[in-house]
């Protein structure tokens, strides 16, 4: 080509120059599991569904909740969300009220009609579940899902188990139940209930089941021997609150009503008892505030209807109208001891609350099944029992005695059933490396105050039994899906993109997140710096 | 504040995009199609703020005008590190023609283009020492005559490419090759030094601003607004140089953050003359942040008492929170 006077070379690009060969270190894009995630005992991904709901997608968050748990808008309210207590937004300023978005996705697939997933192609293989509580359900759901045929057997003459006989309703209210229950059983799942299962070999030889799933949690009440002029006075907490169900009389209370115990149950008969017309309604329990097993929000929101509790106390005698209670002082061990100083209060009633044992007859006589010193039904990491085929789940296994755990059991002994019936193992994936807050560069987020829920007004609370706390609306669902960091996972803020002095950062386009581009990457590690989420980690180049 | 924030929800505007925003509120840099002014092959040190800041203004540039847009450029890194003979690294037409000139090499094409009527827009740059000391002159000459030229300086407070030599630009009490920290006033002297943006202004101009590579939203604004306006106009971007300051490659957009939230580098508009609005600082720091993350100012921190001179930098970084009123309210210390 003929050049122009005085120029002698063409022009070239900086394009030929690879100063990729500078770097000493590699930027890579790393996924990272998320407190929310790593804590939730249902195993659900929260940080996923999150993310939809941040673009108003609620349809596929609501999808992506019922890839763990088909109960999304029982959760929302009963779950004691441990997911909110590791959130990491925490130490910005307040945890993302994860359960109330959750539940205003059970909610609006309720009101929308949603259905659950399509079940996969039938495997021909039966499976009979035993209980239909949250465990029971959440297996036959995940079961159902994976192709099989699946029963679910109850004694008691509606589904729900302790969602219906032990949560009170102004907490869960029952068509929320209802709705969820009816979607699983819109799958083809069938729902026998009154039925109950004494004998699991036999169960399952007769209906021809290829596996059991048995999950009929802990409703037998402990007791204390109290002396008692009237021992009809004296009630236990289940019973109640399956009378208060409609299962049997109607349960009578009187005026005064002491409750014995520290528990979640406690504080739900306690309150119970103000809605049934009780004046007075007293928690006794032998410890301190600091130790008492119930959840602190149950307490404040009890304490805040007018319940009273009497810390460091035993019930020693009940009388007419009265009883006698022995006060206790923490010994050196933080055991409490007996001082021997005595005092009488009113009370009419005296409702025992001193936590649930396992009903383990129908398990007593099959061969191979252990159990453990405290009463709960011995099982492997896949949940089966020693008997070949029989899982075990929720309240009976020994961990955590909660709906979310119960949910998650369902959901494990559903993949080990499934991988049992193929004749193989279920192997989970392996988990990322947790995302901490020190990972992130919290300056980008914006500052945002967490969405307070509404609630009942006092005077409706005492008196009724209609749901306490009222649910987000559209609007503030967004915004406090919104307040997600997304930890350790790219969100596509396309930061890394724009604050590379190399322009060497591709990105692949909406949902396909960015590439590097390590022809002209320098390594500086900008872009790991400035990531707001922690999602990119600076790995030595081998030299 | 010349960008509209958008604060509800996430990282609303404070990351380069947000997939919940519509495209209208994302920078040019989140875009796929962003021209890349200054693409990949560049010479730049690891974590270069000015090849950051040149893209930044470029690409806004180049969308502002429909890819209609002339460059000329002062002797400097920028220029060395993009054009080695015989590759360039400019996706734009681009002139070099020596340290000092910038600003009349950009009349003259601004007014050839004038005479071809075709509305090519012109950008003159060039880094603190091309055009707070060498440049001076026939800048100031563009200036008073308003040419139609944005003139944007790239601010790395001192001549970097040359070895870290002391400009007009460079700090009090910063270290440099020719202000070495020996001596009574260890480090350059207080009392030294121009402000240029305050200069620009006294020649009334239409449009004065000032930027930082931290705040990208708030820099494709200016740059856009500067680009609505004819005549002379300046821009000054807050670039750090990990080299010549003594910090690690990935720090410097947080050296940059930290200077406007220190209150060191205000982030101002100006137009004709007046100081029409300011960027607030949004998380205040003490200036002790901003300088203990460099070597250039290693001298102040090492003994056991703190030095009197962070006392009097913090004073410069206070008087300017007061004057251009960065922080919402009465000012209060960090």
């Amino acid at each position: 080509m003929k050049k122009p006077f005085a120029i002698t070379l063409d022009p070239g690009s900086s394009l030929h120059n690879h100063t990729g060969s500078w770097r000493t270190q590699r930027p890579t894009y790393v996924d990272r599991l998320p407190p929310c995630n790593a804590t939730c005992p249902a195993g659900e991904d929260v940080q996923r569904w999150l993310y939809h709901a941040e673009a108003g997608d609620y349809r596929a968050a609501w999808e992506a909740i019922l890839d763990d748990n088909p109960l999304p808008a029982v959760m929302g309210r009963a779950c004691y969300h441990t997911c909110e207590g590791a959130c990491n937004r925490a130490q910005l300023d307040e945890a993302v009220g994860i359960h109330a978005v959750e539940r205003f996705l059970g909610d609006l697939a309720i009101r929308e009609g949603w259905p659950a997933p399509a079940p996969a192609a039938a495997t021909g293989k039966r499976v009979l579940v035993v209980g239909a509580g949250p465990s029971g359900l959440a297996a036959a759901y995940h079961l159902a899902r994976l192709g099989h045929d699946v029963t679910i057997r109850d004694a008691m003459p509606r589904a729900g188990g302790m969602m219906r006989y032990g949560i009170p309703r102004y907490r869960l209210p029952r068509e929320i139940v209802d709705a969820e229950i009816e979607r699983i059983v819109t799958m083809g799942v069938r729902l026998e209930l009154g039925v109950r299962v004494d004998d699991l070999p036999a169960a399952m030889r007769d209906g021809g089941f290829d596996a059991c799933f048995a999950a009929v949690g802990a409703h037998l009440a402990k007791r204390v021997d109290i002396p008692a002029a009237d021992a009809g006075k004296i009630l236990d907490a289940i019973g109640l609150l399956r009378q208060v169900e409609g299962l049997g009389d109607a349960p009578l209370l009187g005026r005064r009503v002491v409750v014995y115990g520290g528990g979640n149950t406690a504080l739900d008969v306690a309150r119970t008892a103000k809605r049934l017309g009780a004046t007075d309604a007293v928690i006794v329990y032998r410890r301190t505030q600091a130790q008492m097993p119930a959840h602190e929000d149950e307490l404040r929101e009890a304490l805040e209807e007018g319940v009273l509790v009497r810390w460091l106390s035993t019930v020693k005698e009940m009388g007419e109208g009265e009883l006698t209670i022995e006060k206790m002082t923490l010994g050196a061990d933080g055991k409490p001891v007996p001082t021997g100083e005595l005092e009488t209060i009113a009370g009419d009633t005296l409702v025992l609350a001193l936590g649930q044992a396992v009903d383990l007859t129908p398990l007593r006589a099959v061969p191979g099944v252990r159990f453990t010193p405290d009463g709960s039904v011995e099982v492997g990491p896949d949940l089966m029992t020693g008997y070949p085929g029989l899982f075990c789940g929720g309240d009976m296994v020994p961990a955590d005695r909660t709906i979310t755990v119960a949910v998650g059991h369902g959901k494990k002994a559903a993949r080990h059933i499934d991988a049992y019936l193929r004749g193989g193992a279920y192997e989970p994936a392996a988990k990322h490396a947790p995302a901490g807050f020190d990972r992130l560069n919290t300056w980008y987020y914006v500052d945002a105050d967490r969405t307070v829920q509404p609630q009942l007004e006092m005077a409706r609370r005492v008196g009724t039994f209609a749901e306490v706390h009222g649910g987000l609306d559209e609007t503030t669902a967004l915004f406090e899906a919104r307040r997600c960091l997304s930890c350790g996972n790219c969100f596509e803020c396309d930061n890394c993109f724009g604050v590379c002095p190399d322009n060497a950062v591709i990105k692949l386009g909406p949902g396909k997140r960015f590439r590097f581009d390590l022809d002209f990457c320098k390594g500086c590690g900008v872009c790991a710096r400035e990531c707001p989420c922690g999602a990119i980690e600076m790995v030595a180049e081998e030299i | 504040m010349s960008s509209q924030r958008i604060k509800f929800y996430q990282t609303g505007t404070f990351t380069v995009g947000n997939r919940l925003l519509d495209d209208s509120h994302r920078t040019v840099q989140a875009s796929m199609t962003r021209a890349n002014a200054l693409t990949s092959g560049h010479r730049a040190c690891q974590g270069c703020g000015e090849a950051l800041g040149a893209r930044y203004v470029l690409d806004t540039a180049m969308r502002a005008t429909g890819g209609n847009l002339i460059a000329v450029n002062a002797t400097g890194c920028l220029e060395v590190f993009t054009t080695p003979s015989p590759e360039t690294a400019w996706q734009l037409p681009w002139l070099h023609s020596l340290f000092g000139n910038a600003a009349a090499v950009a009349t003259g094409v601004a007014a050839a283009m004038r005479v071809k009527g075709k509305g090519t827009r012109v950008i003159a740059q060039g880094g603190d020492g091309g055009t707070t000391d060498i440049g001076f002159g026939c800048l100031s000459g563009m200036f008073e005559r308003n040419d139609d030229v944005l003139y944007v300086c790239y601010d790395n407070e001192g001549y970097m490419n040359t070895g870290v030599q002391r400009s007009s630009a460079t700090p009090p009490a910063a270290r440099t090759a020719t202000t070495p920290a020996v001596g009574a006033e260890p480090g350059n002297p207080f009392g030294t030094g121009k402000s240029l943006p305050l200069l620009a202004m006294a020649h009334r101009l239409p449009y004065v601003a000032t930027a930082s590579v931290f705040d990208l939203h708030d820099l494709e604004a200016k740059v856009t607004r500067a680009m609505g306006f004819g005549g002379a106009r300046y821009l000054h971007v807050f670039v750090p140089c990990p080299l010549g300051w003594g910090f690690a490659t990935d720090r410097t957009i947080e050296l940059a953050r930290l200077a406007a939230e220190c209150g060191l580098f205000p982030l101002f508009e100006a137009i004709d003359g007046e100081v029409t609005s300011s960027t607030p600082i949004r998380r205040r720091v003490p200036v002790d942040a901003y300088l203990r993350a460099q070597k250039r100012f290693a001298h102040l921190f090492d003994g056991d008492q703190a030095d009197p001179v962070v006392v009097r930098l913090q004073a410069l970084a206070d008087d300017n929170i007061r004057r251009f009123k960065l922080v919402d309210g009465a000012g209060g210390r960090p």
